[in-house]
């Protein structure tokens, strides 16, 4: 400090303004996150929904014919819906029950040097990019699917061969990615149970597993619920991953089929669209993000929940 | 029934069989990461040398190079840091230091929550209609610096917002017991104390701009090119205003054109960064936790 200020009550001025200065300038760079949150809102409702109005929302949203660049041009997403929402889901059917044995894997079961090795593995898939991710799609799960589709369809003359880009990779690949969220979650959620449950039931006859499946799981379900909603969240707005894995086209989302999800119906048409369809895209950017402003109010849902449990 | 002692265990075949699944549904995260980086290892060692790493692609020279992304991928990274971190630890200063708790806070950390609960491809179409059509600032560097900021906001400012807690009260009313004032107190006792996990917020947030595509795509664009230096270096300035791709992207589009070689080795590259990242995060919160030992 300067030799000016050693009076207690003497010569402040400068330093008040500075005090204030200070306040003022943390409080705005707090409600950044506010402001973004609003202009992203704002910003994705005007932008998605001249389409609605051009195209109509029925058209858009239970068409199932995706042509616009045809001479009669038709934008029904409702199979990018389908598939966004099948794909996501089977991802967690594949993803969660994994996840999770591998969360009590670390906090129950492993012996210290194993779990040693599992905790930084899953801490390095979490940091992965997806774009290595998707790569990696590309050149070994298609090829293997692939051969499952040929093994398959070998006599099934109607069948449209996809060389392996298909919603089962693209299913694999997402159910991959979101382990790392579910088994951190769900790992710090089994932690968080106390241990007089478990030497309660351990004392009482139960086996570990017993203990672990009938006392510790129900008692870490919200953390757990909260896991495999993050797990949605990850896994129906991932876009690079699977643009290219999942074949991109616009088809019924069986397992063999090609596929195209909200976001990499985005990715692949973005760059060259035009008018009417570029407003299409944003709409789909606008109903992918509903969907995900959902899972966040879900979210919230479980949070406020878990704390009035704990208390 | 006369194996009713204690020491008779029932046999329990279920128990051995949900016993191997936990171990095999761990191990499959290990296999899973051994995969990859053995293969992207064994198919992307083999691309990479000092031309790749050090030229830009040339039809003419007969290069490949990725020099320029790499230049794009500091960029974006210096330019973020540049604007989020102030913003981020501004925030987590004004949430954890002179907010009262109360709706304000509840709603700040709502938003700051769902922001990171955002996928990234929302956040590359705001970008490329907020900051790109309506602000006008195109596919530049720029652009997408500013869309990466609302990425890794909530990273820095939970980070700084953990470290502040774990700041002792006593050390706060030390401060203004002896006189000094609120902001004097925040600028040399408390981020000084906070600074290692401001650091960890830091490096977790380079590890997701290095790792990050969609937000990019539509946003810095594709650009590989180096920048250009200009009589006085202005043009390194002027690089900030044009589009340019970053190592992600160059790997999305060479996978795009299937030129896989290229893909492998910007893939081994990024590999690299992200665990050294990993290894650094690590080293950093052994750190934190050293400190907060009383």
């Amino acid at each position: 400090m300067d030799k000016n200020t050693y009076s207690i009550i003497g010569s402040n001025k400068s330093k008040e303004t500075v005090e204030r200065l200070a306040n003022i300038i943390f409080t705005i760079c707090a409600f950044i996150a506010v402001l973004a949150v609003l202009s992203i809102s704002l910003y994705m409702i005007i932008s998605g929904t001249p389409a609605i109005f051009e195209v109509g929302l029925k058209e858009i949203i239970f068409g199932t014919v995706w042509r616009p660049s045809g001479a009669e041009p038709s934008y029904g997403i409702l199979y990018v819906i389908l598939t966004s929402i099948v794909g996501t889901f089977m991802s967690i059917i594949i993803g969660v029950p994994i996840g999770v044995m591998t969360a009590i894997f670390l906090a129950e079961t492993a012996p210290k040097p194993l779990a040693a090795i599992v905790k930084p593995a899953v801490e390095l898939l979490a940091g992965i990019p997806s774009v290595v991710y998707g790569l990696l799609g590309i050149l070994i799960l298609n090829p293997l699917m692939y051969k499952l589709e040929s093994a398959i369809f070998a006599n099934s003359p109607n069948h449209q061969f996809t060389g392996g880009s298909n919603l089962l990779s693209a299913v694999i690949v997402l159910a991959i990615m979101i382990l790392p969220t579910v088994i951190n979650i769900s790992e710090s959620a089994i932690r968080a149970v106390a241990k007089d449950y478990r030497y309660t039931s351990l004392a009482l006859g139960a086996t570990q597993i017993q203990t672990i499946f009938k006392i510790v799981l129900p008692a870490a379900k919200s953390g757990i619920v909260t896991a495999i909603v993050l797990g949605v969240g990850r896994a129906i707005g991932e876009a690079m991953a699977i643009s290219l894995v999942a074949g991109n086209v616009t088809n019924i989302p069986f397992p063999f089929n090609s596929v195209r999800f909200l976001t990499t119906a985005v990715v692949a048409e973005m760059s060259y669209a035009a008018d009417t369809h570029k407003d299409v895209l944003f709409t789909i950017g606008l109903i992918l993000f509903v969907f995900i402003m959902l899972i966040n109010l879900i979210l919230n849902r479980i949070m406020k929940g878990g704390k009035e449990n704990a208390k | 029934m006369q194996n009713k002692s204690l020491y008779k265990k029932k046999p329990r075949p279920l128990d051995w069989f949900i016993h191997g699944l936990i171990y095999i549904c761990a191990s499959l995260s290990i296999i899973i990461l051994a995969c990859i980086v053995t293969y992207v290892g064994y198919r992307g060692i083999s691309s990479i040398s000092w031309n790749f790493i050090t030229t830009v692609p040339s039809a003419i020279k007969g290069t490949v190079g990725i020099a320029g992304n790499i230049i794009n991928t500091l960029y974006i990274i210096i330019l973020t840091l540049l604007i989020a971190i102030p913003l981020g630890v501004g925030a987590a200063i004004y949430l954890n230091e002179y907010a009262k708790p109360g709706r304000v806070v509840r709603l700040i950390e709502f938003t700051t929550e769902t922001l990171s609960g955002i996928p990234s491809i929302i956040f590359g179409l705001f970008g490329y209609v907020f900051f790109g059509v309506t602000l006008k600032l195109g596919y530049s560097i720029l652009t997408g610096g500013l869309t990466l900021t609302l990425i890794i906001l909530p990273l820095i400012t939970r980070n700084t917002q953990e470290a502040l807690k774990t700041v002792p009260d006593s050390y706060r009313k030390g401060a203004l017991g002896i006189g000094a004032s609120k902001w004097y107190m925040i600028r040399t006792i408390l981020l000084p104390s906070a600074m290692p996990g401001i650091v960890t917020g830091i490096v977790l947030s380079v590890g997701r701009i290095v790792g990050e595509s969609a937000a990019l795509l539509f946003t810095a664009g594709s650009g590989y090119l180096l920048p250009k230096l200009g009589d006085y270096g202005e043009g390194l300035f002027k690089k900030i205003l044009q589009p340019g791709g970053t190592l992600t992207i160059e790997l999305y589009l060479s996978m795009e054109k299937a030129k896989y070689d290229t893909a492998f080795a910007i893939a081994l590259i990024l590999l690299i960064i992200v665990f050294g990242i990993n290894l650094l995060t690590k080293y950093l919160s052994n750190k934190l936790n050293l400190d907060k030992r009383p």
